[in-house]
């Protein structure tokens, strides 16, 4: 039997390639989804904005395995089999995202001073001019760090795409380890691959931070 | 007691039997008076006489639930009221300058005509130069409101709300949060706009301002118009609740 080397090093890498792909389509597409439903969350409508509280609540409510597995069979049972690995992976990923980034983006938006809003009304402006002029650039500043923080969590949440069977890095670590068996080494390195990617986010959050926080600017 | 002077020219600002409640917290209880065109109205009373909701419901910041008021045309108690259209008459002025902190003095002032009125940036920029040199802040057009002393932030506030040229100025406690010294400069200011006929209203606590200025001085008290005249009636109180709110003012 072959023993740990290289070449399971070099597939583990092409396998995080698909980790950060897979990341950066949840950021991506979880950012939009996200970014509408942080809106609806702070609308005028009390409909719109119930329709976004549900939404959020259901969605942190339910674990991202469980999401994965109703998107990937829910597909399927609607009539569309053979969906590729990587859209139900992304989509779940996509919707888990969307649900805490709403959040996270709400509270941001929130702590802006009502007397901004207010100013800002007392000018004549419109609402979405308020918000996109006025509100949306001060909360930007206050949401830069928590979300980067977040991407963190997106990264280590790929890991169960695997369930859908889209290789990535610990689908990739599962396959390694069927055929050498050497579990121990196999997932330290593993490990070692998710702390590349995630140590230089959560620095760079903290940093962020650190930043924002000494200016206001 | 709650005599209303009536004023030489059609009002620009006229409140009548205005009742506004936050709960079971009766804040104004039958308010009236007007105001004409060219006049500088204070408001004066102590904290909780309703006369900082007077000023926010004029500007429909705040909803009534009885009565009427009419301003620069607008029945603010209608509840089909254009919002848009009155803040596009009336400016107001806050205790806490409300600056946007991420942007720079002129680009606070140029946000406005700029979304609003459709001025090109650079007719913005020169409207932005002309308030500030009003307020003698020109020098600080690219700074940014942390910048800037508390003084020199609400005379900021009072140029961008200038910038809309409003028939109607609105001015709540804008000197509360000052120092003498500062309080002295943002009250030149507006000063300055009174002599050259902006019809004002304001919210104070600087009876010698008052006194000065006004021409007309509306007391409050329990969220009725307890006195109104002129800045002379500060000397000449008729009523025990204004003599004493003197007394313990000056």
């Amino acid at each position: 039997m072959q023993s740990f080397g290289l070449i399971h090093v070099e597939f583990l890498a092409w396998a995080a390639l698909w980790t950060v792909g897979l990341s950066l389509i949840a950021f991506v597409g979880g950012g939009l989804l996200g970014f509408a439903v942080a809106l609806a969350r702070v609308s005028g409508s009390l409909a719109v904005r119930a329709a976004a509280i549900v939404y959020i609540q259901i969605v942190q409510g339910t674990p991202l395995l469980i999401l994965l597995f109703l998107i990937y069979f829910g597909v399927a049972v609607a009539g569309f089999s053979g969906v590729p690995a990587i859209l139900a992976a992304g989509a779940g990923l996509t919707v888990y995202s969307s649900g805490f980034l709403a959040e996270i983006w709400r509270g941001c938006i929130q702590s802006v001073p009502k007397t901004q809003w207010e100013a800002a009304e007392c000018l004549a402006l419109t609402r979405w001019q308020r918000m996109t002029r006025v509100i949306l650039p001060q909360a930007l500043r206050m949401a830069t760090a928590p979300t980067v923080g977040f991407l963190v969590q997106i990264v280590k949440n790929t890991s169960l795409a695997s369930v859908v069977g889209f290789v990535e890095l610990s689908q990739a670590g599962k396959l390694i380890n069927n055929s050498i068996f050497e579990p121990f080494t196999i997932f330290v390195t593993v490990a070692l691959f998710y702390f590349a990617l995630c140590f230089p986010l959560s620095t760079w959050s903290r940093s962020l931070e650190r930043k924002l926080n000494v200016s206001r600017r | 007691m709650s005599s209303t002077l009536s004023s030489p020219l059609s009002p620009v600002v006229s409140l009548s039997n205005v009742h506004k409640s936050f709960g079971a917290l009766k804040v104004l209880d039958g308010v009236s008076f007007d105001v004409g065109v060219g006049e500088v109205a204070a408001i004066i009373g102590q904290s909780g006489s309703g006369k900082s909701t007077a000023l926010r419901c004029i500007n429909a910041l705040e909803t009534i639930q009885q009565g009427t008021i009419q301003v620069c045309g607008h029945a603010i108690h209608d509840p089909a009221l254009d919002r848009r259209a009155l803040r596009r008459d009336v400016g107001i002025v806050f205790q806490s300058y409300n600056l946007f902190p991420h942007l720079t003095v002129e680009q606070n002032i140029m946000l406005a005509p700029t979304c609003v009125k459709a001025l090109s940036k650079g007719e913005a920029r020169d409207l932005a130069r002309e308030v500030l040199s009003h307020v003698g802040l020109e020098a600080k057009a690219d700074q940014y409101p942390e910048q800037l002393s508390g003084g020199q932030q609400q005379r900021v506030a009072i140029a961008r709300s200038l910038a809309m040229r409003p028939k109607l100025m609105l001015f709540d406690e804008v000197t509360s949060a000052l120092d003498p010294q500062l309080t002295g400069e943002v009250l030149k200011v507006m000063e300055t706009l009174a002599r050259e006929g902006m019809t004002m209203i304001l919210v104070t606590h600087e009876m010698a301002f008052a006194r000065k200025v006004a021409s007309k001085v509306v007391y409050m008290h329990q969220g009725r118009v307890w006195e109104t005249g002129t800045g002379a009636m500060l000397d000449d109180p008729q009523t025990p609740e204004l003599r004493a709110f003197i007394g313990n003012g000056l």
